[in-house]
């Protein structure tokens, strides 16, 4: 009786097949246009190599990584996948409005572990994200998606060893979701 | 004939403009898709909820299908398109650590910032975890700078590490994913019919 509830409750989203149509539909359109797939990490890249490069100007040019973003006639930041990011998030946010889902701060947890369980996970969640995504040229739009869209075989191996060990892992994790 | 700005046909000028643009398509199909929640995404670890497992393998199969249809029409010259380089040994061990990185932190970080989007703080820590994460990447960047740049492939892509033709694994990858959908849909039944809750 309790889970009719429920599924009424139940956020609506879009049915998942046409929303990955759509998605394929956008990734389709974004190849055809600029020649180039989808990303998101790298405009956090983006991000840290502006801030570095504000601070300590000598170190960012100094590092054998950062050093590749930097050019001396415009800011990291002017860069497509920052504004692309940007993009995504104003995406989020028509999507959030027209559904009814954007509401206060919130934290969305299993009902068994604390909030300061759920943000330390999220944060190192976070850092392995970012480092994982630099080693493996990408994260999941970049590499993951855009990669094997474009028969990357690099991108097929990002994807299939990503969510596998994501398989191989779910058991030892599996209080910070069910 | 595109890719219409490698070709010049549109000016470099809208770039960004078009960036955006693409941006705010893509953000709106993630957020309605339902990756704005982090429990609705590990569903798929778990099998409660298939749905990344749907829109990700339907998407590569539209995308997928459509650039060989492009070229196939003479719409596209897939010469410019790109193709993300293949590091053997550094992208293994990036897609391990970013496996690990999904399954803590519930988002990967495109599907993070339409969760900040509609205010989760969560999404907002983990966020900031990536600017960290990337931030110390680079910092100890010259420990495995060899290693960073090992295994290189070039660009080369599934069908030609496979020996057969991109088209070839096109039909396969089709294949691969009905099955996929039906097998998940079967699983998710069954592991839905134990849940005495589901709403995120």
């Amino acid at each position: 009786m309790n889970q009719e509830i429920d599924i009424q409750d139940r956020p609506k989203y879009i049915n998942p097949y046409f929303g990955g149509v759509l998605l394929g539909l956008v990734l389709l359109l974004t190849f055809y246009i600029t020649g180039r797939g989808l990303g998101a990490s790298g405009a956090v890249k983006s991000a840290v190599v502006t801030t570095v490069d504000q601070v300590a100007p000598e170190h960012a040019g100094q590092n054998t990584y950062m050093k590749n973003f930097i050019s001396d006639d415009h800011s990291p930041m002017y860069n497509w996948l920052v504004f692309e990011s940007f993009g995504i998030f104003i995406g989020g946010l028509l999507s959030g409005a027209l559904f009814g889902r954007i509401k206060k701060l919130r934290i969305e947890k299993s009902p068994k572990i604390t909030n300061k369980t759920r943000l330390f996970a999220a944060g190192i969640g976070g850092i392995l994200f970012g480092i994982g995504s630099q080693f493996g040229r990408g994260c999941s739009s970049g590499a993951a998606l855009s990669g094997t869209a474009s028969s990357s075989f690099g991108g097929l191996l990002v994807m299939l060893l990503m969510f596998g060990t994501g398989y191989v892992v779910a058991y030892f994790f599996r209080k910070l979701w069910i | 004939m595109g890719p219409l700005i490698p070709q010049g046909i549109i000016p470099m000028g809208w770039d960004f403009v078009i960036a955006l643009l693409i941006g705010i398509a893509f953000g709106f199909v993630l957020e309605a898709s339902g990756f704005s929640s982090s429990r609705n995404i590990t569903g798929v670890f778990y099998g409660y909820n298939f749905v990344v497992l749907r829109v990700f393998f339907t998407a590569v199969v539209v995308a997928m299908i459509g650039l060989q249809y492009f070229d196939y029409f003479g719409w596209i010259d897939l010469n410019q398109i790109y193709v993300l380089p293949t590091y053997l040994s550094p992208m293994i061990v990036g897609a391990i650590i970013m496996g690990v990185g999904f399954i803590l932190g519930g988002f990967c970080p495109g599907t993070s910032y339409t969760a900040i989007a509609i205010g989760k703080i969560d999404a907002m820590v983990f966020t900031g975890g990536l600017f960290l994460g990337i931030f110390l990447f680079s910092e100890f960047f010259p420990f495995f700078e060899q290693f960073y740049y090992s295994g290189n492939m070039g660009n080369i892509t599934i069908g030609e590490f496979f020996g057969i033709s991109n088209t070839l694994f096109t039909l396969i990858f089709v294949v691969i994913a009905v099955v996929a959908f039906y097998v998940t849909w079967r699983i998710e039944l069954r592991v839905r019919k134990n849940m005495t809750q589901y709403k995120f």
